[in-house]
Formats: structure tokens, sequence, C-alpha cells
């Protein structure tokens, strides 16, 4: 209540500030009168009493000033007097301001923009309600587990889920769910969108209601459903339908498949997985109408699904793992892969189910993106260092250049507490316009960022939405670099001896020493900072370089990969193969393709097969897992990787010829050490059987095979004539030495021709290999943007200090002249100054740069932290830069005239 | 510079001193002075540089309220006078402090 009072009289005063002034004026008055009165009283003289009691009182404002200073307002009222002093200071050096708002922005934007994306993927929970209750549920450790993965989250397969469901206690909920693409182009090309698989229970157990329509409850996810109905996002409604409103009950084609839209999901709804965002959610039973013969639905190793809970209250995830471990050997019992060997099944029945940290939902971005971001925050926190150091630097100028100013306010009465806060108000106005500015930084960069690492099939989503964690983040970061560059510099320059500074003009020629060495530790350690970034800048550039240099075994230039989907023919098993070799020849046959070969699994593309390969040598048996890759003809040839020995595969390779296998460099020298293996025969075992003995008929070079940081695996090539379930789709590399592009219409009307039924994809292969190396280019690019900037102010401080101490010596410099040293001798001078600084920077840079690399090894490829070459480009470099930078105010330090130097005295 | 306290009057203390002197009748600045110096026999010089910001955070806080009179000797000055919040407040003060005086003489007489 008193504070309340205290609070309006306080805003009332403000607003009549001069009759509160007044009232103070005359109530001073007042007793100054009646205390002259009483005096005279007592006997004195009117002019006596009247001195005594304005000495009793003290001075008239200095008592006003204390009556001010009681009371709240005021503080706030010298905060905005120092706030529009300052903004007036600044509007009056538009330079300096500018340049000081400028690299805070950009050190404030780059920090904010990291600090975004790492908050979208890591930090942020899901968009439900009460999403601390929110647990995944799946198997501690599933290494090696074998049959068919569908998707990035192939955590569970539908029978364990059901399982799953049935016996869990800790949950009041549970919930599967898996991200897919649907095509939703009823024919021709193929438009895909963001799908989830998902049971019925998702939004009841989210708690995330329908904005339009309804959203799918247990009863949409019967099984054997034929044509259950689909709920859309939000985003999708608005971009694919305009928003209509008479959505619900439209169809859309799933896979050509009809389905009815009964709802939409509300707008901050993105799904469960963080930095995705999904378009149309479809319930499990929906599978196998969409999947058809692929279908996983029923497949005891077809692992394509994830699971989420709703803890019950008083269950903790200890306790709910503790239920879920005791119940997995039955559930794991009872859903075995029955042609499962007995080792597989072994190992499967050894699983067991946990519960883990759900809160901020799934996502597979995390392992790629994570330990990348928090370095490059890192990286982007030096760089405000370096930019506050700088900020730093150029105050200390400044407040040098206000010393007689600062000298005269102390001199009349101001407190160095009133001056500091002063200095502090424009350090904080800076700060804040860079913040401002940093803000709009981070929303362009974010969204840069975040597009440049979408790609076509995986497109990311970060909410641009400014959540308290990033306003908070911001903050912080503004106020930190506001006390590093302000308050230091505010101290220094309010520690002046007003007699001293009042006495002395200017140019001292002896100016003391220690105030001008905490301006060289600045930029000692700007210099050491940025060493350190330029030497990550380089790892980085020259890790990229490796990688995308490497000899990868095959050339990805000039390759197109073309998918055909023909599911819609509804060929039986026994035709596909005849069907697929026509396509291939009707492809190979387009003019200005100069080779083209089916592959199952195209490199890099992140699909994988393997098996285990037994292989008998000297009467004794190794076996070891091999990854595959079927193939037809003219593959190799198509990749440009070439053939050491043997044969390729040709047309007489069919079903009913022997089987026949090819094979890699590493494979050679996992089972034949490394011996030309052509003609040795080998067997690959399945689930259960083993095939009769293979011949080898080629011997290929190593080629990489899920990405080009891996080592080369053995590998084997198999015809894929000879693949004994022919599915309804087939990829299609083929080389030109035409334009990709050009081809493309030709392939479609090829294509079209044959039947309009068949959908097409096109990705040129060379996109597929860059996107491989998506993290690593992401870690070069910026890396170097940050050591650039580093580079940049710190040479900008070194100049600015150098200058500094020029101007400051002018009169030694124009004595030493006059004694008879030539301009050699003050560059030398000079010079001298410049490279203690620079040496002291650089050998500590150096030791930080050592220090931190570790952090950086497990992102770089084929070199190490400590690299030498890196270090010595990196030293050579700063070196030349800031010789530049000092050497130009050596130059003018030379040219002094010791007549004009000395006169100025 | 800094704001002269005044001497030996502990902190707070102040302002219950000024209440006390007002709890009889209103009286305007120079009166409080005046009878706070009187009333301690000298031993409490109160200066304007402490009692005007003490007027100032009392009649902020609701605890007395000011009001422009005729002096004796027809001035106008600003008068001082209790409002009940100020009153309570007094009591609950001079209560504390009796407690916490008297035991400080107790413990200062057990130590002689």
């Amino acid at each position: 209540m008193a504070v309340f009072r205290n609070f309006l009289s306080g805003v009332r005063s403000m607003f009549r500030k001069e009759s509160v002034e007044r009232e103070m004026d005359q109530e001073l008055h007042a007793y100054l009168q009646s205390a002259t009165q009483e005096k005279m009283r007592r006997g004195m003289r009117h002019d006596q009493a009247r001195r005594a009691a304005q000495i009793e009182m003290g001075g008239f404002e200095n008592v006003k000033q204390q009556v001010r200073e009681a009371s709240w307002e005021t503080s706030v009222e010298t905060l905005w007097k120092d706030l529009c002093f300052g903004s007036r200071l600044l509007a009056s050096t538009p330079m300096f301001t500018a340049a000081a708002v400028l690299s805070l922005a950009l050190g404030i934007g780059a920090n904010t923009a990291i600090f975004q994306l790492l908050d979208a993927i890591r930090l942020r929970a899901l968009p439900v309600k009460n999403s601390s209750e929110m647990a995944v549920v799946e198997i501690a450790d599933r290494d090696g587990a074998t049959g068919h993965f569908a998707n990035r989250y192939s955590n569970l397969t539908n029978p364990i889920w059901e399982q799953i469901r049935a016996q869990q206690q800790g949950f009041s909920s549970v919930f599967a769910w898996g991200p897919t693409t649907f095509n939703i182009s009823p024919g021709g090309e193929v438009h895909n969108v963001q799908g989830l698989w998902v049971s019925g229970e998702i939004f009841n157990v989210l708690g995330v209601e329908a904005e339009r329509g309804r959203v799918l409850t247990p009863s949409d996810d019967q099984k054997s459903c034929a044509s259950p109905g689909l709920v859309i996002s939000h985003s999708f409604w608005q971009q694919q339908y305009a928003g209509t409103e008479s959505i619900v009950g439209q169809t859309i084609s799933l896979e050509k498949h009809s389905f009815a839209i009964v709802g939409v999901t509300p707008p901050n709804f993105y799904g469960v997985e963080a930095g995705r965002e999904f378009d149309v959610a479809v319930p499990l039973c929906a599978e196998p109408v969409i999947r058809g013969e692929d279908s996983l639905l029923n497949r005891r190793d077809g692992w394509w699904l994830t699971v989420l809970g709703r803890l019950k209250p008083g269950w903790t995830r200890e306790k709910a793992t503790a239920q879920l471990r005791a119940v997995s050997p039955g559930i794991f019992e009872a859903v075995v892969p029955t042609d499962f060997d007995d080792s597989s099944a072994k190992h499967f029945l050894g699983y067991k189910l946990g519960a883990f940290p759900g809160q901020t939902g799934v996502s597979d971005l995390r392992d790629t993106y994570e330990s990348p971001l928090w370095l490059l925050l890192g990286l982007a926190g030096l760089v405000l260092l370096i930019a506050a150091a700088n900020l730093a630097n150029l105050m200390l100028a400044r407040a040098s250049a206000r010393e007689r100013e600062m000298a005269v306010r102390i001199a009349l009465g101001a407190t160095r507490g009133r001056l500091i806060r002063q200095l502090l108000a424009e350090s904080l106005l800076l700060a804040a316009v860079g913040a401002l500015g940093g803000m709009a930084v981070a929303r362009g960069l974010t969204q840069f960022l975040v597009s440049w690492l979408s790609t076509k099939q995986d497109p990311l989503f970060v909410d641009l939405a400014t959540d308290w964690r990033m306003l908070a983040f911001t903050t912080v970061v503004t106020l930190l670099a506001c006390v590093l560059f302000g308050l230091a510099p505010a101290l220094r320059a309010t520690k002046v001896a007003p007699g001293a500074a009042l006495k002395s003009s200017g140019h001292n020629a002896t100016n003391p020493r220690s105030r001008f060495g905490f301006r060289r530790a600045l930029v000692v350690s700007q210099i050491a900072l940025s060493l350190t970034l330029v030497v990550g800048a380089i790892l980085f550039a020259r890790s990229l370089w490796r990688l995308a240099n490497l000899d990868a075994g095959f050339t990805q230039q000039g390759v197109l990969e073309t998918d055909l989907d023909f599911t819609e023919l509804k060929l039986p098993a026994e035709r596909r193969h005849e069907f697929k070799r026509t396509m291939l020849d009707q492809i190979r046959g387009i003019p200005g393709v100069d080779s083209a070969a089916a592959a199952a699994i195209v490199p890099l593309s992140g699909d994988g097969m393997n098996r285990q390969v037994l292989v008998e040598r000297s009467g004794q048996v190794v076996q070891s897992k091999a990854d595959l890759n079927q193939v037809s003809s003219a593959y190799f040839e198509t990749l440009r990787t070439p053939f050491l020995a043997g044969r390729d595969f040709h047309s007489l390779d069919t079903l009913a010829s022997p089987k026949v296998v090819i094979v890699n460099q590493a494979f050679a020298r996992k089972f034949f050490d490394g011996q030309n293996p052509v003609g040795k025969t080998i067997r690959i075992k399945g689930y259960k059987d083993v095939t009769p003995p293979v011949e080898i008929i080629g011997y290929v070079k190593d080629a990489k095979y899920n990405n080009l940081r891996e080592d080369f695996r053995p590998t084997m090539y198999t015809p894929i004539a000879q693949d004994e379930h022919p599915d309804t789709g087939e990829t299609i590399l083929l080389r030109s030495s035409d334009s990709l592009f050009r081809l493309i219409p030709l392939i479609k009307e090829g294509v079209e021709k044959t039947s309009p039924a068949i959908d097409l994809t096109f990705t040129p292969f060379h996109t597929l290999v860059e996107q491989s190396m998506l993290r690593d280019r992401l870690m070069a690019r910026l890396s170097g943007f940050f050591g650039l900037l580093a580079a940049l102010l710190a040479t900008i401080g070194l100049y600015g200090v150098i200058s500094y101490m020029v101007s400051q010596r002018r009169n030694e410099i124009g004595i030493r002249m006059a004694l008879g040293a030539d301009r050699g001798i003050i560059l030398k001078l000079v010079m001298q100054e410049a490279a203690w600084l620079v040496g002291l920077g650089l050998l500590a840079g150096t030791v930080l740069a050592l220090a931190g690399g570790e952090t950086a090894s497990a992102l770089l490829f084929g070199l190490k932290p400590w690299d030498a070459a890196t270090f010595a480009m990196a030293l050579s470099g700063l070196t030349l830069v800031s010789g530049a930078a000092s050497l130009l105010p050596a130059l003018r330090a030379a040219r002094v005239d010791p007549m004009v130097a000395l006169r100025d005295e | 510079m800094t704001a002269d306290k005044p001497s030996g009057l502990v902190q707070g203390t102040l302002d219950m001193l000024i209440l006390k002197t007002l709890q009889l009748e209103p009286m305007h600045g120079y009166g409080i002075a005046l009878r706070i110096e009187q009333i301690s026999k000298g031993v409490f010089q109160v200066n304007p540089g402490s009692l005007f910001p003490a007027f100032r955070r009392l009649e902020r806080d609701g605890l007395m309220k000011g009001e422009w009179r005729e002096t004796e000797n027809n001035r106008r000055a600003k008068y001082y006078a209790l409002t009940s919040d100020g009153r309570r407040k007094l009591t609950s003060e001079a209560q504390e402090w009796r407690r916490q005086s008297g035991a400080i003489a107790r413990i200062l007489e057990a130590e002689s």
C-alpha cells in the first residue's frame, strides 16, 4: 500500500515538476526565515542571524539535491537525462556510432541466430499442454537390429507397439507415430508432402484440439480400415488450400488413394519432431492401403514407429522404465520374427524397453547439428568478445578526449558514481541499438540458415516466433557486452585527478603508461581471439576441401537419378524384371544419354542393405558383414568406378543363371588378404538360409557407400536381375555429357509413351553428394565468416591503438627527430611496438587455439585440430594484415615534422 | 558531497523522532528541528540536509501530510500533521525502540 502510494506520488511529482520545485524552494525559505528569527530572538543582529542560519543550513542547492535524491523518480529522471545527453553525443560522432552499432549488431545477431536454431532443435518444449509429462518409449540399446527400416525414427515395429499399448502401466495413454512422405499428385510428376503415420490416440494424448473439423481418435484407427479420414496441418491448409473455409470433407489423393480431410490442427502444432513440420497425418491402419505390398504394418521385422506417452500423475520415468523392463521379455517373446535364425532371435529377445525424456519431442537433427551449433555459438561468442574489446578501445579513446570535461565536472562537485552512471548510459544506448540491429540480423541469418540446410526431400522447419528464451538470451548477451565495453572505460575515464588534468593541455610528453597498458591488453586479447577464430575457419575450410576432393570412387558430375514408380500398373512379380529391362533399354536409347544403369541403393543417399558373408579359407569359415547393392550392367561405367579385374554383369545374368557377385577392394582386403578375388566363391546369409556358393566375377575399386566420411567398407554388388523379390519401382542412374535438365523432358516424354501411370522423380546425383556435405559446408562457411569478421575487427583495433600511440608520442618523436633520429629509426620504433603486441597476441592465440581445438576434432575430416599447415597459414595471414595495419600509423609517425610537433607543446 | 548524518542518530531513528514531535500538534519544518533539539537538550542537532529528505520520505509513505498555513508571526509555512497511518507507525516504532533499548541497557548493565 505504502509502496503504491509512494509510486503514485512519485509519478505525480514527475508531471508537476515545477510546482514541486517551487514548493520546496518556499519551504526552505520559510525554514531559513524561522531560523533567522529564532536567532534574532536570542539576541543576534539581523545580518548575523541570517548568516548563522545559512551556515547551519549548509547551502540551499545542496539541501534541495538531498531531498531530490530521497525520492525514486529522480533516478529515473537522471537516467533519462543521461540517455538524452548520450544520444546527442553519439549523434555528434556518426562514424563512431555507426561502426559501434554495426559491430555490435553483427556480434549479437550471429549469437542470437545460432541460439535460435539450438533453441528450436534442442531446448524448446513440444507445443502441447504439460509437455514435461511426455516421455519416449523405446528399446534402450537396439544395436544390430535386422529387418526393414522405413524412416529416420525406425525405433519399433507395429507388433511391438501393440504390445506396449496393451501392457504398459506408467502412462495414462501412449501413441505411436512415424514420419513419411506422401505423393499427393494424382498422376504424372510426383509432388511429395511431409506425412505422419499416427495411431488414433495421438491428439488425445498430446491434448491438441482441431482448429477446423475434428482431430483423429482411436475409432479412426481400426484394423483394416479401408479409407479413414485424415487431418492436415494449419500451414498446409493455408498453403495448399489457401485457407478455404470448406476444407473439412474435401478429399486428397495420397499415393493415388483418395482420403477425406476431417480436420485441421491449430497453427502452433508442428508435430512431435523438433525442426520439422508435417503436412498430413494419417492413421496407422491406412498404411497397408497406401504402401500396398511393401506394407510394414504386420511385419515383425518392419521398424518404422516411435512411441510417446504421457506419464500418469505420480509416475516418474524411472518407475515407468522399471515397469517396461519387467514386461519386456514377454513382449519380445510374443513378437519375435518367425524367420529369424537363432542368434538374431536371441539378440531380439534380449531387448529392454525404457522411458526416455520426451519433453522436447524427438529429433535426428540434434545428433547431426547439436554439437556443431554449440561450437558455432562459442565461435560467435568470441566474435562478440572481440567486437566488445574493439568498442572498449574506441570508448577509451573517446574518454581520454573527454578527460578535461570529466575533470571540470568533478571539480564542480559531481561524484564519480554519477559520472560512471552517465558514461554507462551511453554504452547502454549503444548496446540497445546494437541489440535491435542484432535481432534484425538474427532474423535474416536464421532464415538463411534454415533455407540453406533444408533440402527438397527434407525441409526443415524452425518456428521464428520470438520466444522468451531467445529474448532473455539476447538481453543477457547485450548487457554482458555493454558491461564489457562500457564499464572499464568508464572506470578509467573517471579516475582523474582534476588538478593535474586541468593543468596539462591535451598532449603530454610523458603520458602515464598504465592508462595505455589497458588498451594494449585489449588489442593483445583481440589478436589472440581472432587467431583462434581464423584457425577454426581455415580448419573447417580445409576439412571441407578434403571432403569435396577426396576420391569417393565415383564421379558425381553429369549423373542424373531417375526414380520410376510403376505400382499403378499392377504388374505380377514374374513380369517385373522384364518390364524394368525394357524401361532401362528405353532410357539408354534416348539421345544424349551416354550410359545408364539401375541400382537398388544410390550411394550416399542414406539407404543401405547389408548381409553376413561366409568365406571358406583353408578349411575355416570366416563370417563377417558386408554392404550390399543390387545393380544392373553398366553401373560401374555410369558412375566411373574403375574395374580392376573380371567382367561386368550382362544380360545373361538372370534368375535362371548361376548367381554371381562383384566385390570391391575393401571386400578383398577383408576376406582375401587383398588378393584378386575373381573366380573365388562366397556364400551370403539371409535371415535363416544361406545361399549356395556364389562366384565372384568382378573386382572393382572402392567407392563410398553411406557417406563421404566413412572408411571404404567391404561392399558386394549382385545383379539386380537376380533379385528374387523385384518390387514395383526402379532407380536409374544415367550419365550424360549434355545438360541434365535438357534430358528431363525427353525422359518424361519417353516414359509417358510407355504408360502415363508411371511416377517419375529426378535428382541430380551431385546434389545428393553435396547434401551429404551440408554440415561441413555450414561449418566452413559460418566459421569462415566469423574468422573474417574477427580478423577485420582485430585489425581495426590494432590500427586504432598504434595510431593513438603515435599521436600521444608526437612530442617525443619530434624531440627524437630534432636530436637526429632519422625516419627509419622512428619507423622501427613504432613497428617494434606493434610487433610486440601482435607477437604476444599470436602467442596467446596459438595456445588458445591448441587448447580449444579438441572441441572441433569430431567435426573435422582428414586433419587434426593441431594441423601445422593451418596454423602456419593463420599466423602468417594475421601477421601480414596486422603488419599492414600498423605500417600506416608508423609511416605517419615518420613523416612528423619536428618543428610542428614541438611548436604544439 | 556525501550526506551528513545527524550526529549520533541511528539510521531510521530520525523518522521516529519527527513523527513523535508531531504527535501533539502539526508543526512546520523549523519548529520540528527546534523541538527535537530542545527536548533532547541539544544532544541531537538535526540539520536541514537530513531533515527535508526525511520529510519527503515520510510524506511519500503517507505517514504525514503537509499543508501551507499562516505562522504565528503572519508568514506562510508548510505545516506537517500525522496521518492515522503515521500514528500507528509511531506507536509500533516506539514500542519496538523501547523493547530494544531496554534490552541493550540490560546487557550493558550486566557487563559492568
